[in-house]
């Protein structure tokens, strides 16, 4: 008899503290700490190797950490009950091939326990909202690579989970179908869903996650709100005409360096950029180019995974590939 | 459990295994039919007696339960050293293991739906077989579902073995080990008789201790002994080259030996999901 996981709202969906696996001698996760909230969008970075995939597989009861604690909706990592509330899309998404998509989606609410009379109406709702409707009475082994990542973000939608865990949900998808996914993860998480999205597409994660995690070497390197984790906003301004000495001058809108004839300041919000256009021409400067915002997660995330790697054709780089 | 044995015999139906072997059985069923009554018309225009034909009938009707227990066989290892690793290979079990399944009952439905399945298809091959051969020839062993019943248990112990396997080993390792370990059990009853014949302790020994980790060879024993009619027993019992052939039994298995291949697939199953509990998928 499996037990059904008691759900309470206010408990985070993830919560995990301290969460290591060993495999032999590499530590693919050392000491991963996060929590994720209900209706939240969550963001897993990371390179290749650093630990996505593994931690995925901790939450959902697949592998066994080596040490930890971790809970999901309440329950300890690994509890069966509390796997009739996760939705899961592998990165790895292999379905029955000699199934046809509607009976992959049946036999899924089977399994995670749906009534009989509900499973039929949930696999076709799923179907609807992945674009798979009108191929719901074909064979899955004749479906291509992006419709058996769709058919499998449906399986993970079955049902209306309290927890969606998508591990590179559009790594097959053309980029409608990318567009498509994003609509999906955040009706997930309007409807109270939380989304636990595993991706190293940075322009995916940046578009549709409400916080994010980087990880790196099996280690969060940076985590928190989108705005947070990038980092403040920046002012950079390709100048001639100005030298160190001016720098004073515009130092009211933030503090100023200059490189050649690159003036950057940081922090400064985009609102100032017309008055120190108008500060720099009244000193005399030619101005031909003004960028403001902040950096994009490609750039943080490349500055915070880049660091300790030595750059690429260097010879401790050629060894590790 | 049974969500995942349905599942199994569908794929068996779907994947159009299950066709192929009911048409192979079909075709072998029709030859052995044609063959017999070829046989048994020539022996009765040369003037055999009847109780000749019954004789030379139950011999053909063995040589055909050992080439067919050899293709149930080969279907059980064929059938069962896939069944957990391809499944763990592809991705296809680890988006089922997520949902609230336990690694025991999957693996279980597994072994239950392929069980069902060779089961099945023993029974309906080997009795169509059998009475198709009465039919022509009028001879029908003492008790027709004895030896059929021999034939599935034989190939149940078989695929327990690949099931077991496969959640260690790729799919063809698995089988290759079955199938070797299977024709070495055989060859090791076959010398364990030959060892009794000549009172030969070592020969038994090895076969005894082949019994224990393999017991197939006790199920050929209940094949042969079941389709052997009763005055070739009584006739042949005690004659040496009766004693040392592999297609001659005077009796059906022990019990004992019978009650340790239930124990020994119980098992070898308990090992297969504690083996499968323990791997990392």
């Amino acid at each position: 008899m499996i037990r059904m996981p008691r759900l309470s709202l206010d408990l985070p969906a993830i919560e995990v503290t301290d969460l290591r696996k060993r495999y032999g001698a590499v530590e693919a996760l050392a000491g991963l700490t996060m929590s994720v909230g209900r209706g939240e969008v969550f963001g897993f970075l990371g390179p290749n190797g650093a630990g996505k995939t593994t931690t995925v597989k901790l939450l959902l009861g697949l592998a066994r950490p080596t040490s930890g604690s971790g809970k999901v909706l309440g329950a300890p990592l690994g509890d069966l009950g509390t796997r009739r509330k996760v939705g899961y899309l592998p990165e790895l998404f292999r379905y029955q091939p000699w199934l046809r998509a509607r009976e992959v989606l049946t036999l899924h609410g089977e399994l995670m326990g749906l009534p009989r009379s509900r499973r039929r109406p949930a696999a076709d709702e799923a179907l609807q909202v992945v674009g798979l409707a009108d191929r719901a009475g074909d064979v899955v082994g004749r479906f291509s690579k992006g419709m058996q990542q769709r058919l499998g973000l449906g399986a993970a939608l079955l049902g209306e989970p309290a927890l969606v865990v998508l591990d590179e949900p559009t790594s097959a998808l053309d980029p409608v179908g990318r567009v498509d996914v994003r609509g999906i993860v955040r009706s997930a998480a309007d409807r109270g869903a939380a989304v636990f999205l595993n991706s190293h597409l940075l322009s995916e994660v940046e578009q549709v996650c409400d916080r994010v995690a980087i990880l790196d070497h099996g280690r969060v390197v940076a985590s928190g709100a989108l705005d947070d984790v990038l980092g403040q906003a920046e002012t950079v301004v390709r100048v001639s005409g100005l030298g160190a000495g001016d720098l004073s001058a515009v130092e009211r809108f933030g503090p100023p360096t200059l490189e050649g004839e690159v003036l950057t300041i940081r922090p400064m919000e985009e609102a100032g950029v017309p008055d120190l256009v108008a500060q720099l021409v009244s000193m005399g400067a030619r101005i031909h180019e003004v960028r403001s915002g902040r950096s994009s997660l490609e750039q943080r995330f490349l500055e915070l995974v880049a660091r300790d790697r030595p750059p690429a054709g260097t010879p401790s780089a050629q060894r590790l590939r | 459990m049974l969500t995942i044995a349905r599942l199994t015999i569908g794929e068996a139906a779907r994947r159009r295994v299950l066709w192929v072997l009911v048409i192979l059985a079909a075709i072998a069923v029709s030859l052995t039919a044609w063959g017999v009554s070829t046989l048994v018309a020539g022996a009765r225009d040369r003037g055999l007696s009847e109780l000749e034909i019954k004789f030379a009938v139950s011999q053909i009707l063995i040589f055909i339960a050992f080439m067919f227990g050899f293709v149930l066989v080969m279907t059980a290892a064929f059938f069962g050293s896939p069944a957990i690793a391809t499944e763990l290979e592809s991705g296809v079990a680890q988006a089922m293991l997520a949902r609230p399944l336990r690694r025991s009952s999957y693996l279980l439905g597994r072994w239950l739906g392929l069980a069902i399945v060779i089961a099945g298809y023993a029974a309906a091959s080997g009795l169509l077989a059998i009475g198709v051969v009465g039919l022509v020839s009028g001879y029908l062993p003492p008790d027709p579902i004895l030896p059929v019943a021999y034939l599935a248990g034989q190939s149940l112990v078989l695929l327990s073995l690949t099931v077991l396997l496969s959640t260690r080993l790729p799919p063809i390792a698995g089988g290759a080990i079955a199938v070797v370990a299977y024709g070495l059990a055989w060859m090791a009853g076959v010398l364990g008789k030959i060892g009794l014949a000549l009172d030969a302790p070592s020969l038994v020994s090895v076969s005894d201790a082949s019994r224990f980790l393999l017991p197939t060879d006790a199920f050929w024993q209940g094949v042969v002994y079941g389709l052997e009619p009763s005055f070739v027993i009584n006739a042949a019992e005690g004659e040496f080259v009766a004693r040392t052939s592999p297609f001659f039994a005077a009796n059906g298995p022990a019990p004992a030996i019978l009650i340790w291949a239930l124990v020994w697939t119980v098992l070898v199953l308990a090992l297969a999901v504690a083996q499968l509990r323990r791997r990392e998928l």
